[in-house]
């Protein structure tokens, strides 16, 4: 059974379609690249799932419960996680404190008003640290990461509740060529470890094609290809509104060449 | 004609840009690319004077500008295109322009209204119509007319490319080849290296705060190992 | 039929004057995101002004009207000498100074226009040839009245006319969305503000010139109508002009008709609006959520648990305090009560706004609901000091929760302003409701049970409940409950994406703020003897403001410090005559010197004294 069904996902800002009819299934363990040009609807699509923004039609079956209309925190508790395209971290707290914010929250001790919140979970906040490679920042105060830092932390940060699904937008914008690749590799090495799925927006074809197992293109906010890595690459649609082969664009033709 | 040395600028506590060194000559199109954070944009708006924190010196035609507020580098002659437009989205794309206005300037070619419209049709048509009525490319080609306006003789375009459509990229690369033909310089940031080669005539490389690489495109060519190490490439 | 006709046209052109006011601080609003606290002592230094010339020159109707505009032209000159004196070297601070310095500004003007004026009401002339009343529909209408209804709309027109019809006003609109932006094409922003500056305050200058034939002139116009000039801009959207002549209008004309209904209901009506509108329309009516301002925050520092010699310190100073019956006077011991009272007040507010990121302007609802509910419990139902101890805090929570589920709706400014109107909507209901309350004359004789009766009894027994409640406030801050709260300030879409229900949370540390703000007023009340309604106003929340502030408000024990100085000060000062325009000018003095609080600016002189004297230190 897939852990994931969407049908007929559709939003409009004004008269623009921002994403319409989209519909697709994501397999348990699967890892699934959204891609597209800006303003396709990538991000509206992730926030539909994730619950930050309300569709105007359609569904979303999250192991066969329909999570359309609920907050993010209530999907948050079904299991789904999530890193943003602009990493959102508590500034004024240490590293490995954002990593026990999560897992507070995770043990539903949010209005505990008495215990030391620095002294809870600390064991298990270091080894989700440990899993992205944070260990050695932990005791940093966050507001002095590395922009590719902070993106780790987020990865620690939605692993907390152990998701079933983790939803990742641009996880690598920003980030070096050799960043890049080790913290997808670090990704897939952790849905591989832990079975979860994820869906990914991306712009970097060298990590899509990496690692995804399957890609969805949209385009005007509807989807317009799905495939493997190969099958995409070799779409004549995709390769003209998206990967393209003019001069502007040249660098995916001469990197796969 | 812009002579930036020792450029150093603090954002809260982080040390953002520790001594950029630049040049852009007059008539030049110089390109400035990095990866996101590498300090691009900091080092562009150091130059326009809205980065609070910075020592180092900012010379524009032998007058020293560091330290000057926004205002007055903007009238002694560099028009300043922001990354993320900030076009005045109530008001009308003919007041937008309004804003932008500055007289005549010497040595420097003179942008009205009427010449804009021509420049950028859709926006002629537009005119009546609020900035946030318009697309992301009309909104992206309004910022850079509210900037000619100014009439300036250097502009500084921040990621020129990013965040609109390939289409419009491509407009784009034709709008900085008439800024050119008109004689104006331009140093512009950008993180997509095939644009910027298709655009300008020299680059920077910059990477956590510092000038790493510069020379032309055909040497950058010869050195795929630099463009592997500092760029998205 | 006719009647109400006649209320209708007195809504209309109260209407008018509230609009001049509440226009031009919508005005400086938008252009310099500055809250202006000062504009209702613009307002009134308007009337005085208008009083002066209009009496001094003959009073004809050349004379009147001249009396009005230059009363407008001189108040808009004083609030460009407020604009270039004081607030430009502010703009970059983060809002609250702003504000703080503005009520600076209130107290200097208050003591400026009493020495000038007196303390005397003025009674000012008609209006010549407006000094009548026609009939329509057979009811009496002041001409002057009327007048005025042509008024509001006329400068209405005019304004909107300037701001789009001429380059200045496309600069003024353009820099109300992005003023940076502004700067950047070259704009003088300076010259912007100035003149946005100098027309907000003349427009609040005529307001008020057009009072005096309607109004007597006073000292109390300033804090009476800057409250209601306030709800109008917020009701209308902050920096719509359009929206504030709605507001204004539409604020007039209900109360014009509900005082025939519940003559009692409009000193709360025009808040009772505005807490509507906004939980319906968080910005306003014609509002939008609009450019960001001031300068991004330096990252706060992580949490520490106080070090050892920290600790000591901090034990040191209890001790000595605890210790200080032994050899201080009655005064001295007094005087201490007041300071602990004012701690718990301030790091009750501070919690609110440094930890939970909610900035209020009303924390005094909270105090002055905790005094009254324990002086009331006292009273009316003849508890004992324990009974009414309880009473107190509790009344706090309940005001809080009910309050709290409105503000938490809302962010920014205009959660302050919220947090404005429950203040004044409280004070209101206590002002009106004097078979219970006692009104203006408040509750008197709230004495502690006879046990606590002396002054080092009560003394020890405010001690710990204070430092109790300090303690326990400083216990939440640690907490998961306290962390979270502050992860929400730094980043609510985080705190939403790890499950979190920011608002609930929100609202939570809302009522435990109003809570210990009440067991703050409680002691208050038992301290004093009796609760006056002042306890509630606009005074007591600003010096909860100016404590936090003084004290710097990153650090935990800033609203500690700021509290003793600010008693300290306060108790100095105002044995003195014009006390408050020496406190305003105090005020001013730390705003633009200490801008990161006593706190802030006692660290960057160590820092300072430490890179001067050179030798050891590295950094």
């Amino acid at each position: 059974m897939s852990l994931l069904k969407v049908r007929g996902l559709t939003k409009k800002f004004g008269g623009l379609v921002a994403v319409g009819d989209v519909s697709f299934d994501l397999a348990r363990g699967e890892f699934l690249a959204l891609i597209g040009p800006n303003g396709a609807g990538k991000t509206t699509c992730f926030n539909m799932i994730g619950g930050y923004l309300r569709p105007d039609r359609g569904s979303v079956r999250l192991e066969g419960r329909d999570i359309v209309g609920l907050p993010p925190r209530r999907i948050w508790r079904m299991g789904v996680g999530r890193t943003f395209q602009i990493t959102e971290t508590f500034r004024s707290m240490t590293v490995r404190e954002n990593v026990q914010m999560a897992l507070i929250s995770h043990h539903r001790r949010s209005f505990d008003m008495v215990s030391a919140a620095a002294k809870l979970y600390v064991a298990e906040a270091d080894a989700l640290l440990a899993d992205t490679g944070m260990e050695a920042h932990a005791g940093r105060p966050c507001s002095e990461l590395a922009y590719g830092d902070l993106k780790r932390l987020e990865l620690a940060i939605a692993m907390a509740h152990k998701p079933r699904l983790l939803l990742m937008d641009e996880p690598t914008a920003g980030m070096a060529p050799s960043e890049r690749v080790a913290l997808m590799a670090l990704t897939a090495g952790i849905v591989a470890r832990e079975g979860l799925s994820v869906i990914f927006t991306e712009h970097d074809m060298d990590v899509v094609f990496a690692h995804a197992h399957r890609i969805l293109v949209l385009n005007r906010g509807r989807l317009i290809a799905e495939g493997t890595g190969d099958e995409i690459r070799a779409d004549a649609t995709v390769r003209e509104v998206y990967l393209g082969g003019g001069a502007i664009r040249a660098r995916d033709e001469a990197d796969h060449a | 004609m812009l002579e930036v040395t020792d450029l150093h600028a603090r954002y809260g506590g982080a040390h953002i840009l520790g001594g950029v060194k630049l040049t852009v000559a007059g008539g030049e199109v110089v390109a400035l690319l990095g990866r996101n954070g590498a300090g691009k944009t900091t080092t562009i708006k150091s130059i326009m004077g809205l980065v609070r924190q910075i020592s180092g010196s900012v010379r524009y035609e032998g007058r020293e500008l560091l330290g000057r507020p926004p205002h007055v580098i903007c009238r002694a002659g560099i028009g300043y295109v922001p990354e993320e437009r900030r076009i005045f989205a109530d008001l009308t794309v003919a007041e937008n322009l309004e804003v932008g206005r500055r007289p005549t300037r010497e040595g420097a070619p003179h942008w009205s209204v009427a010449h804009l419209y021509e420049l950028f049709p859709n926006l002629a048509e537009r005119r009546r119509n609020q900035g946030k009525q318009l697309s992301g490319g009309e909104q992206q080609m309004l910022t850079i007319a509210r900037t000619l306006m100014g009439n300036p003789r250097l502009v500084l375009l921040d990621e020129p490319s990013e965040g609109i459509a390939p289409v419009i990229v491509e407009q784009m690369a034709r709008v900085i080849a008439e800024l050119k033909r008109e004689g104006l310089s331009v140093l512009l940031s950008e993180q997509n290296l095939h644009f910027a080669r298709l655009v300008s005539d020299r680059a920077y490389i910059i990477e956590t705060g510092q000038v790493r690489y510069e020379g032309d495109f055909a040497d950058l060519d010869a050195r795929p190992e630099v463009s592997e190490q500092f760029l998205a490439v | 039929m006719s009647f109400y006709f006649a209320q209708l046209l007195t809504g209309l052109a109260n209407a008018s004057s509230l609009f001049l006011i509440a226009c031009g601080l919508s005005i400086i609003f938008g252009v310099t995101r500055i809250v202006n606290f000062a504009h209702g002592s613009l307002f009134m230094l308007g009337a005085y002004i208008a009083y002066s010339v209009v009496t001094r020159l003959d009073a004809g109707v050349f004379g009147f009207w001249f009396g009005m505009l230059a009363a407008a032209l001189a108040v808009g000159l004083v609030g460009l000498a407020m604009e270039f004196l004081i607030l430009r070297r502010l703009y970059r601070a983060p809002e609250l100074f702003q504000l703080v310095a503005t009520f600076g500004l209130v107290l200097v003007i208050q003591d400026v226009a009493l020495a000038i004026w007196g303390a005397a009401d003025l009674l000012g002339p008609r209006a010549p040839g407006l000094a009548r009343a026609v009939r329509i529909f057979g009811e009496p209408i002041p001409q002057y009245d009327l007048a005025l209804i042509g008024i509001g709309p006329l400068v209405l027109a005019g304004i909107w006319l300037l701001f789009h019809r001429t380059r200045w006003g496309i600069l003024v609109r353009a820099a109300t969305q992005d003023r940076d932006m502004v700067g950047a094409l070259g704009v003088n922003q300076n010259w912007l503000f100035s003149a946005a500056f100098f027309l907000g305050a003349a427009l609040a200058g005529l307001g008020g010139a057009l009072q005096i034939p309607r109004e007597a002139v006073s000292l109390q116009m300033d804090l009476n109508v800057i409250a209601e000039a306030f709800v109008v801009v917020v009701i209308g959207g902050m920096g719509s002009v359009a929206g504030a002549f709605v507001a204004a209008v539409l604020i007039s004309v209900l109360n014009a008709f509900a005082v025939l209904v519940f003559p009692q209901i409009s000193i709360v009506l025009p808040f009772v609006v505005m807490a509507v509108v906004l939980v319906l329309r968080p910005h306003g009516l014609f509002g939008k959520p609009g450019s960001g301002h001031g300068a991004p925050g330096e990252p706060e520092a992580p949490l520490r648990h106080m070090s050892g010699r920290g600790r000591m310190a901090l034990a040191a100073l209890v001790l000595a305090m605890l210790a200080s019956p032994a050899v201080a006077g009655d005064f001295t011991l007094i005087l201490l009560v007041d300071l602990l009272v004012a701690m718990l007040f301030a790091a009750s507010l501070h919690f609110l706004m440094g930890v939970g990121g909610m900035v209020s302007f009303g924390h005094a609802a909270f105090f002055g609901i905790g005094a009254y509910g324990a002086a009331l419990a006292v009273k009316t139902l003849g508890l004992g000091m324990g009974g009414a101890m309880l009473a107190g805090p509790l009344a706090g929570a309940l005001g809080a929760l009910v309050f709290g589920w409105f503000c938490v709706r809302l962010s920014g400014v205009y959660l302050a302003m919220l947090t404005l109107a429950a203040a004044q909507i409280v004070w209101g209901i206590t002002f009106q409701w004097q078979d219970v309350t006692g009104g203006d004359d408040g509750i008197l004789g709230v004495w502690p049970a006879p046990w606590a009766s002396s002054d080092t009894a009560y003394f020890y027994l405010a001690a710990a409940i204070c430092l109790g409640g300090i303690w326990a406030l400083r216990r939440v801050v640690h907490s998961p409950f306290g962390y979270l709260l502050r992860g929400g300030r730094d980043s609510p879409v985080r705190a939403e994406a790890i499950g979190l229900d920011l608002r609930r949370h929100q609202w939570a540390g809302f009522t435990l703020a109003g809570t210990l703000a009440g067991l703050a007023g409680t002691v208050f009340a038992f301290s004093k003897g009796s609760v006056f309604p002042d306890v509630l106003g606009i005074a007591q929340s600003v010096d909860g403001l100016i404590m936090v502030l003084l004290g710097g408000i990153h650090a935990l024990a800033g609203p500690l410090l700021g509290a003793g100085v600010f008693v300290l000060i306060e108790d100095w000062v105002s044995r003195l005559d014009f006390w408050r325009f020496i406190f305003g000018a105090i005020i001013l003095a730390v705003v633009l010197l200490a801008p990161d609080g006593l706190a802030g600016g006692l660290e960057r002189l160590r820092r300072l004294l430490r890179r001067t004297t050179g030798g050891g230190a590295a950094r």
